[in-house]
């Protein structure tokens, strides 16, 4: 079905990307007896088996046998099966899918970084240890806050280290407390990480706003509630204006406010949370200090702690001798302990001080940036789009689908069609206190006429809608395949390939 | 500033398209008090960048210009040219979690194809899109144990697993009110087989070994799966040198109802430790506790084969406080290094790289056997990593060697105080002959 | 609609009574708001219940939802035709899609449900509030 586009429309024509669709057969199937993708220098020590014969495997039926060229066209062909950032915005909101600048690979790929090893003797480790100091350094600068743990993989780990490190504070004073308090428009790694921690989770209702009401906080929070977890500016993309008054409560009961920085990228370098009476903040190298997603990973979720709440970092530490040198720290009887093995995910500790060096003390660009274009978007589809909350928003905004419901059109639709157009979908179903959500993100690496298109694509599906419903509840139309039966794959489980019995 | 493409005019025109006067308007909802500006130096170009990392580089010994036999974890293997290039495409790079499936098939595709790798070297019927690493794979594996085998509280650990993983059990554990219990090794390094069947009983949910376990010995993966069975546990099987799985016992060929671990030895370097790869599979009828993302086969609207997430409803963004875990992020892109790894080297690549790790592993413990002064302490048959009992401290042994450019091995005495003449020696296939003999020559001088 | 001759709560289960039988299911406003159902997880026959317990879980791509029996019993029948195939629960909820018979243990909980109209009120007023 082709859609009419006006001829100096800012709208990318739809069959412009991926006219038709391909099918990569799976490297399994690439398989061909006999053939070979590798090479090895040959043995050059006696050749032995030195386990006994029932320690030990037959072949591994079914593994591939390619060449180096089936392998390098089948990843590339692979690959143009998906959408990226540097293709064209990908406004997921809560993601910040950000430019990731290209020296950052460059830098994190030197064998000094990418061919070192944990647990080599610390005197020949000294440029790592040095990086991992600088970085925690930097961090502190930008949260306010006393020190860092960079041991956390991901975001979801950074929120149980920073749970984790409330808990044994409460117990070091005799009562762990039972109780986190978390707003019913958070992410929902945040209940799932305090219920790790060995926490119940009591939600917190939105007001009319969108945002916390105060009495509402008061009346929840007692003796009995360890923290407040809070996504600064929440996941509706509003700043909690009264976020002092929210510390106030929450420490006036002995409780600790934890904030969830996915959001960071809406006010680093401008605002610093330890001024907002923030005990432990987790940041995602992925999202604001752009480390490359990767289709899904890796991240690293560095924690940021008061000094209340240093005792209780993970160990080890990285400390600083007078002489400039650097030790890892493992003597810290109050520690949680460790989420993992190591000092944590140190090829994305690279990149991010690569990226954090190249602003410096510019670094508020970013979140300006970040706030300009998201308010842009919000202007442009202001009126089109249902705006349930209207209060002002920083790096991200979240509108509904409520008008095209009307006409039987929901979210996921929507997303689906703006693939046609050339965009990936913002997120959607998330916050879920908006029904029919659609969180958009666009960054500050997005330029002018890149916001342009997209809220012409986004005008020009709501006008769909509106005219020709089926356009956008059959869409997509021209991406490598069409839209993909999830019911069908959770129904009947297929999750891999078997060989051929 | 070079990554922030807005310029004066379009800022204008944008401010006065959203109605206010300046981006600092844009910012009123954030108090004054709070508002401070960013204490850093100023911003660096690229070539600065460049020279800045390259002097921190430069002070790391590094595998590539070293003689290497650092193991206990993580293992430095052949990464290929076609999979460390294949990174730096954007599409792979720069793309995100595979949520719509229509403009994400390429990363679940690999993702599938990984998922299957798995299977294929543990012989399970299902693994996961990929953990954080051991540790927490491990963790993770506990707790789908837990929720599999309801109403029990124990986990029976061999103290051969890698103390750094069982030291992530321990907090993990002591939030959720879990113990774990450690058994000794006997005198041949690996878990001694009676002592772990006493230690199982009706409070077990699990019982995790090690192979090859944290001494480099390789253990039966019977011995864990018979103890646990016996008492209606779960049998987990933990790897954290993942090239062995092409030459030892597959795990699911021998009773173990989870495997889980680390699989970096596929194709990942080390990076001093991270980013690494997790990795988690299990049997197909506790498929739906699995934690973590998960990638399945089905068609799209017009029958074409398509691959999307899957079982969803297990994770957090939708189960909250109830999900299998909390993990989102995952390490997508060392799955994919690894899947290219594991698709290139195949069948029989991996099985070259595995005896060749261990043929070259046991020469160097043969030659380093017969040096004066040195001994091999346990007797039980190991893959490709060995413990060595020095006449003198070994950290600052190891420290003299390292000045020299012999990375010879890693102190035991970083977990077990009374170790402190123990270090575990790790070869692989990048080893050569003289680097080999340079070490041991090294080790004889010492004596 | 909702038929007149069944009970229904406000977390979307309908019961229907016969004697001291109760059938229990999930109404068409909740199968809508879920989505395509993709798996049942439901309890043993034998095991007792006691009102507004959690008895199972119901799975869509996008959802999970608890279910809560309305009346206090003994489970004597679960619809395994429905665990098989999930989609009859989208097709025929008040029908066909049912997924629990239980042996009611008292008839004094009724009178705590709400009448088809009660509940058709009720969602009205939940679909306002969005």
């Amino acid at each position: 079905m082709s859609v009419e586009v006006e001829e100096n429309s800012t709208v990318q024509s739809p069959d412009r990307l991926h006219p038709e669709p391909r099918h990569e057969p799976l490297i399994f199937e690439r398989s061909g007896e006999g053939k070979v993708g590798y090479s090895l220098p040959p043995l050059d020590v006696p050749e032995t088996v030195a386990i006994p014969a029932n320690l030990l495997r037959a072949e591994i039926a079914g593994e591939t046998e390619v060449t180096e060229v089936e392998i390098a066209r089948h990843f590339t062909r692979l690959s143009r099966l998906n959408f990226s950032i540097d293709e064209a915005l990908y406004p997921l909101g809560s993601c910040t899918m950000k430019h990731n600048p290209r020296v950052n690979e460059e830098v994190a790929r030197l064998p000094g970084f990418a061919a070192a090893h944990p647990l080599a003797p610390e005197e020949v480790s000294q440029g790592a240890l040095e990086l991992a100091w600088r970085l925690e350094r930097t961090l502190c600068e930008l949260t306010g806050l006393a020190r860092v743990t960079l041991q956390p993989a991901a975001g979801a780990q950074g929120e149980l280290a920073g749970i984790l490190m409330v808990r044994a504070a409460h117990e070091k004073r005799g009562n762990p407390r039972t109780t986190v308090l978390i707003p019913d428009s958070a992410h929902g790694t945040n209940p799932a990480s305090a219920h790790f921690a060995g926490y119940k989770v009591r939600e917190l209702k939105s007001n009319a706003r969108g945002t916390l009401d105060l009495h509402v906080l008061e009346e929840a929070m007692t003796e009995d509630v360890a923290a407040l977890m809070l996504t600064v500016p929440n996941t509706l993309g509003i700043f909690e204006n009264q976020i002092l008054e929210i510390a106030r409560i929450v420490h006036a009961k002995g409780g600790y406010l934890y904030c969830d920085g996915a959001n960071f990228n809406s006010f680093v370098g401008v605002a610093k949370p330890g001024a907002m009476g923030i005990d432990v903040m987790h940041m995602n190298l992925h999202k604001t200090f752009s480390t490359p997603h990767g289709g899904g990973g890796p991240g690293a979720g560095p924690v940021a702690v008061t000094e209340r709440l240093v005792p209780y970092l993970p160990r080890p530490t990285v400390e600083r001798r007078e002489d400039g040198s650097f030790f890892l720290d493992h003597d810290r009887p109050d520690s949680i302990g460790r989420l993992r093995t190591f000092l944590g995910n140190f090829g994305m500790f690279v990149r991010a001080l690569s990226y954090i060096a190249q602003y410096g003390n510019r670094i508020g660009e970013v979140a300006r940036g970040a706030v300009l274009n998201a308010n842009y978007v919000r202007a442009g589809l202001s009126g089109v789009y249902h705006l349930k909350y209207d209060a002002p928003t920083m790096h991200e905004v979240v509108f509904s689908d409520k008008k095209q419901s009307e006409h039987g059109v929901h979210a996921m639709d929507i997303a689906k069609r703006l693939m046609d157009f050339g965009f990936h979908p913002p997120t959607i179903s998330f916050p879920l206190i908006v029904h029919g959500a659609l969180m958009i993100e666009p960054t500050e690496t997005e330029a002018r006429p890149g916001l342009d298109a997209f809220v012409a694509a986004m005008r020009e599906i709501a006008r769909e809608c509106e005219e020709a419903p089926e356009v956008v509840l059959k869409a997509p139309h021209t991406t490598p395949v069409r839209r993909v039966d999830e019911v069908g794959a959770a129904r009947n489980l297929v999750l891999r390939w078997r060989p051929e019995s | 500033m070079k990554f922030l493409p807005t310029s004066d005019a379009d800022r204008e025109q944008m401010l006065r398209a959203i109605g206010v006067a300046s981006v600092d308007d844009l910012f009123d909802s954030i108090p004054a008090e709070v508002r401070k500006p960013a204490d850093l130096p100023p911003p660096l170009s690229e070539i600065e960048v460049r020279r800045m990392m390259g002097a921190l580089a430069a002070r790391n010994a590094n595998a590539r210009e070293t003689a290497f036999f650092l193991g206990a974890g993580i293992y430095h293997h052949w990464v290929s040219a076609v999979a460390d290039q294949m990174l730096y495409r954007a599409e792979w790079l720069t793309s995100y979690t595979p949520y719509q499936p229509e403009v994400s098939q390429g990363t679940l595709q690999s993702i599938f194809e990984f998922q299957t790798h798995m299977c294929l070297l543990t012989g399970l019927d299902v693994a996961n899109a990929s953990l954080y690493e051991g540790a927490s794979a491990l963790v993770e594996a506990l707790l789908m144990s837990a929720r599999l085998v309801r109403g029990r509280n124990k986990a029976v650990l061999s103290a051969a697993i890698h103390p750094e993983y069982r030291e992530t059990v321990r907090t993990y554990f002591a939030a959720l009110g879990l113990t774990a219990v450690e058994v000794p090794v006997g005198p041949d390094g690996a878990t001694d087989p009676d002592a772990l069947r006493a230690a199982v009983d009706d409070d077990t949910f699990a019982v995790a070994v090690q192979s090859p376990n944290f001494y480099g010995v390789v253990e039966d993966w019977e011995s864990g799966s018979s103890a646990a069975h016996a008492k209606g546990a779960l049998s987990v099987a933990v790897v954290a040198e993942a090239v062995s799985l092409a030459l030892t016992a597959a795990p699911g060929e021998r009773g173990a109802d989870v495997a889980c671990g680390e699989a970096q030895s596929l194709g990942v370097p080390m990076h001093f430790g991270g980013p690494v790869l997790g990795f988690l599979a299990c049997r197909s009828e506790h498929q739906r506790q699995i934690p973590g993302r998960l990638v399945g086969e089905t068609r799209d609207a017009e029958g074409r084969r398509a691959f999307c997430l899957t079982l969803s409803t297990r994770e957090q963004h939708i189960r909250r406080e109830r999900a299998t875990s909390n993990i989102c992020t995952n390490q997508g892109l060392m799955a994919l290094a690894a899947n290219i790894h594991c698709s290139l080297l195949g069948k029989r690549g991996l099985r070259e790289v595995a005896v060749q790790s261990h043929a070259k592993a046991e020469y160097v413990k043969r030659e380093i056997g017969r040096t004066a002064g040195y001994r091999i302490p346990f007797s039980g048959p190991t893959f490709n990593e060995f413990v060595v009992e020095a006449p003198e401290p070994a950290a600052p042994l190891l420290s003299r060697l390292a000045r020299r450019g012999i990375l010879a091995g890693v102190p035991l005495s970083r977990w077990e105080r009374e170790s402190d003449r123990r270090f575990l020696v790790a070869a692989t296939e990048m080893n050569t002959r003289e680097e080999m003999d340079r070490l041991v020559a090294a080790l004889g001088e010492t004596a | 609609m909702n038929p007149k001759d069944l009970h229904y709560t406000r977390s979307h289960e309908w019961v229907r009574i016969d004697g001291d039988i109760g059938t229990i299911g999930i109404t068409d406003y909740a199968q809508k708001e879920l989505g395509e159902i993709v798996y049942l997880e439901l309890p043993e026959v034998g095991h007792v219940f006691n009102e507004d317990e959690e008895f199972g879980t119901v799975e869509s791509v996008k959802a999970v939802s608890e279910l809560f029996t309305p009346l206090s019993g003994e489970v004597v029948e679960v619809n395994k035709g429905a665990i098989s195939e999930p989609g009859i629960v989208n097709d025929d909820p008040f029908g066909d899609g049912w997924l629990i018979k239980l042996k009611l243990s008292t008839d004094e909980e009724v009178s705590k449900l709400l009448s088809a109209e009660d509940y058709e009120t009720y969602v009205k007023q939940e679909e306002k509030e969005r």
